[in-house]
Order: structure tokens, then C-alpha cells, then sequence
């Protein structure tokens, strides 16, 4: 994406908007790009929530808990109490999702706060000038399109499985062609076939599309603002309101990274008990 | 915005995450906090047993003391009104004696004074007739005049 180095505010935003790629086919075809940044730094975050919860899980004491103890139970309750308010049924495999969903979806947003250059100053310092130029690191996995679509689509595949197991595969079917429109005679019902299979695709997939495109128009944004005002700290005169702001946006930015990840967790968990529901 | 591999690699994280979610970390923090919850509620349903317990037992303390006080009351009544019996038969059998003692002294005073008198009585029939034997120098027949003698001893 960058061009000639020509510095200046726009070569370091097209700079810090790049991905750390690692392509796995000869002809460098540009489906076989893993962008090893977000896949890093997203396992890295699931495998530390992943660690902390299972190492109080592992203990878990039904007396007096220790404050960490206490801490992931809260996390839980929380999740739990929004599923139970939304879903109403066995709650074994929702909750957990649910809670996976917000405790990754958070700490992947929370990599928005730590500062945009961190990434390019490590490997400035430890692998010098010349792997920087070449070398780009994006914290923010959710500022990336394809972990939102990953986790969106994934989550219409656990939608589509609940409704499937909800209704039967014959109700499932039954319905994605005789719902939202009925009709009483046959002849009607067929007419309304095809808009009611058309009506429930689009549905259906405008559920990934708006999940997806929220979180990462939120933190893509969130992250593009980050950079704007890291240009402002090049010079002296604008270095203090460059602070402000950045101190400013980042206590607002708090509020939107819990919030977008209480949102993705909303959602899917509305999803699933609309999926269960019978038309 | 280029949707490619990596897509895949987050739909297989987030897949292998929430497996180890529903498997390690949800079903033993879930048990704990419910196995908790119904420990609360277990603690709070005795301490509501104990304190009705409580109030139960302590109703029955003050029915027990207060039929203790009146139980006592009773026996105090009662032997207070024994002993004012007690003392009002003493009373009365002490007067009975008394007035039994006065009236023996006085029939002795009376049947005394009746002796002294008919003593009193002949002597001075005696004294009279002697009297009179001496007024009248002569001797009187006190047979014939005995009953003149009596009449005049009882006038005395």
C-alpha cells in the first residue's frame, strides 16, 4: 500500500495500516495472505484469557473465594445474568460462548490503548532500521476485517445450528420457505416460495454483515484517530494538545471497547434465541 | 478491507476458544457459584429457623416466668390467709379463756362475799339478840323468838 517513502502524516497512517503477511502460495495469489499479526496477537489474548479463567476454574472453591476467584466470577455472572435476561433455555453451551465472545472480542479491542507505535519501537530497537522499514505489526486484531467476518460467520454457523436443532432439519427448512409470509391455500404457499427464501437469506446473512462491520468500523476508526493524533506529537508546539487528545479519545475509547464487545456478545446471544423461536 | 486466509485462522480461534470455554472454564466456575448460591440460601433459611426458635422459646419464657410469679402470689396469699386464721383462732380461744378465768373469779368473788355475808349475817343476828338480852335484862327464849331473830338478821 505505501508508496515511495515521501514522510508526512499520510505515509505514516498507510504505513501503520498495514499487515504483517505472510502469503503460502507461489503465485502469491492474494487469498493464500495469513495475516500473521491479527492470527498472532488474537491466539495470544485467547490463549492468556484461556489461562487466567482456567486457572481459577481449576480451584474453583464453592466457600469464601479469593479475589481473583471472585474477579472471573463476576466476568460470569455478568455474561450469565445478560444470557438468562435474553435466552430462555439450556444455557450449558450459550453462556460459555457468549462469555468467549465478550472476554475475546474486550481484549482484543484493549490492544487499541496501548500506543500505536509500540509495535514499530520493539522492532526498531530489537531487529534494527532495515527490518522496520519492511516490517508491519497491527495490534488490534479486531481492527481487522477478517477477524470480525471469522468471528460473524462463525457465530451464524453456532445460530444456524441452534435453529436447526430447535425446529428439527425438516422445520428448519420448512420455515426458511413458509416464514415471515403465510398463506392458508397451497397455491399461495407456493407463490410466496421464492420471497420468503429470499427474505430469510438476506436475513440470515445481514447478521454476520452487521456484527462484522460494526466491531471493525469501531475499532478501525478508533485505531485510525489514534494515528491522526499520534501526528500531532511531531512537533513541539502541537505535542501538548496531542497529549490531551490522546489521553481524551483513549478514556472515551474505554467505553467503546467494552461496549462494542458487550454488543458482539448481545447479539449473538439475540440471534440464537431468535433462531429457537418458532414462526 | 481484503477477506483472506486469515479469516479462517479466526473462525478455527474462535472455534478451538470456545470449546475450552464450554469445557474447562464454564461448567467449574458455574458449579462453584451455584453450589455457593445454595449454600446462602441454605445459611440464610437456618438463621430465619433459629430466629424463630428464638422467639418461640422466648414466648415460652415469659408465659413460664409469669405463671411462676402468679403460682407464687398464690402461695403468699395463701399463707398469709393461714396465718391471719391462725392468729385469729388464737385470738379467740385466748379471749374464751379469759372471759372463762373472769367469770371463775367472779362467781368465787361472789360466792366469798355471799359466805362472808351470812357470816357477817349471824353474827350479827348474834350480836343483836345479845344486844337485846342485854337491853331487855331478861332472858329470851331464842326458840320462841327465833323467828323474830331471823327476820331482823335478814334485814341486815
Amino acid at each position: 500500500m505505501a508508496s515511495e517513502p515521501q514522510g508526512g502524516l499520510t505515509e505514516y497512517i498507510q504505513h501503520h495500516l498495514n499487515h504483517l503477511t505472510v502469503n503460502f502460495s507461489a503465485d502469491h495469489f492474494w487469498f493464500w495472505n495469513l495475516r500473521a499479526d491479527s492470527i498472532v496477537v488474537s491466539f495470544v489474548l485467547g490463549a492468556a484469557f484461556c489461562l487466567w479463567f482456567w486457572l481459577f476454574a481449576r480451584k474453583a472453591t464453592s466457600g469464601v473465594p479469593s479475589k481473583g476467584q471472585a474477579l472471573v466470577e463476576l466476568a460470569i455472572e455478568f455474561v450469565d445474568t445478560q444470557v438468562k435476561d435474553t435466552f430462555h433455555g439450556d444455557r450449558r453451551t450459550v453462556t460459555p460462548l457468549a462469555l468467549s465472545i465478550f472476554m475475546w472480542v474486550f481484549l482484543m479491542n484493549a490492544m487499541d490503548l496501548l500506543p500505536v507505535d509500540l509495535a514499530g519501537w520493539l522492532v526498531h530497537t530489537f531487529a534494527g532500521d532495515e527490518v522496520a522499514h519492511h516490517t508491519y505489526f497491527r495490534m488490534v486484531p479486531t481492527a481487522d476485517i477478517n477477524t470480525t467476518v471469522g468471528l460473524s460467520v462463525a457465530v451464524l454457523f453456532i445460530v444456524i445450528g441452534h435453529g436447526i436443532k430447535a425446529k428439527g432439519g425438516f422445520g428448519f427448512g420448512k420455515e426458511l420457505l413458509t416464514a415471515p409470509f403465510h398463506a392458508s391455500n397451497p397455491i399461495a404457499k407456493l407463490i410466496l416460495v421464492i420471497p420468503n427464501f429470499l427474505l430469510n437469506v438476506v436475513e440470515t446473512l445481514s447478521k454476520p454483515v452487521s456484527l462484522a462491520m460494526r466491531l471493525f468500523g469501531n475499532m478501525y476508526g478508533g485505531e485510525l484517530v489514534f494515528m491522526l493524533i499520534a501526528g500531532l506529537m511531531v512537533s513541539w508546539i502541537s505535542f501538548v494538545p496531542g497529549v490531551v487528545f490522546n489521553t481524551a479519545w483513549a478514556i472515551f475509547h474505554i467505553l467503546i471497547i467494552a461496549l462494542q464487545a458487550f454488543i458482539f456478545m448481545m447479539l449473538t446471544i439475540v440471534y440464537i434465541a431468535t433462531a429457537r423461536e418458532h414462526h | 478491507m481484503e477477506i483472506n486466509m486469515t479469516f479462517l485462522g479466526q473462525m478455527i480461534s474462535f472455534a478451538i476458544l470456545v470449546w475450552f470455554t464450554t469445557k474447562f472454564i464454564w461448567p467449574q466456575l458455574n458449579g462453584a457459584i451455584e453450589e455457593r448460591q445454595k449454600k446462602v440460601a441454605e445459611g440464610l433459611a437456618a438463621a430465619e429457623r433459629a430466629r424463630a426458635e428464638l422467639k418461640d422459646a422466648d414466648a415460652k419464657v415469659a408465659t413460664e416466668i409469669k405463671q411462676a410469679r402468679l403460682q407464687a402470689t398464690e402461695i403468699i396469699d395463701k399463707a398469709q390467709q393461714q396465718a391471719n386464721q391462725m392468729l385469729d383462732k388464737a385470738r379467740a380461744e385466748a379471749t374464751a379463756e379469759i372471759n372463762r378465768l373472769k367469770a371463775q373469779a367472779q362467781d368465787e368473788i361472789a360466792s366469798m362475799a355471799q359466805r362472808a355475808r351470812e357470816q357477817l349475817r349471824e353474827q350479827v343476828g348474834a350480836l343483836a339478840v345479845k344486844g337485846a338480852e342485854k337491853i331487855v335484862q331478861r332472858e329470851i327464849d331464842p326458840a320462841a323468838h327465833k323467828a323474830l331473830l331471823d327476820q331482823l338478821a335478814a334485814e341486815i
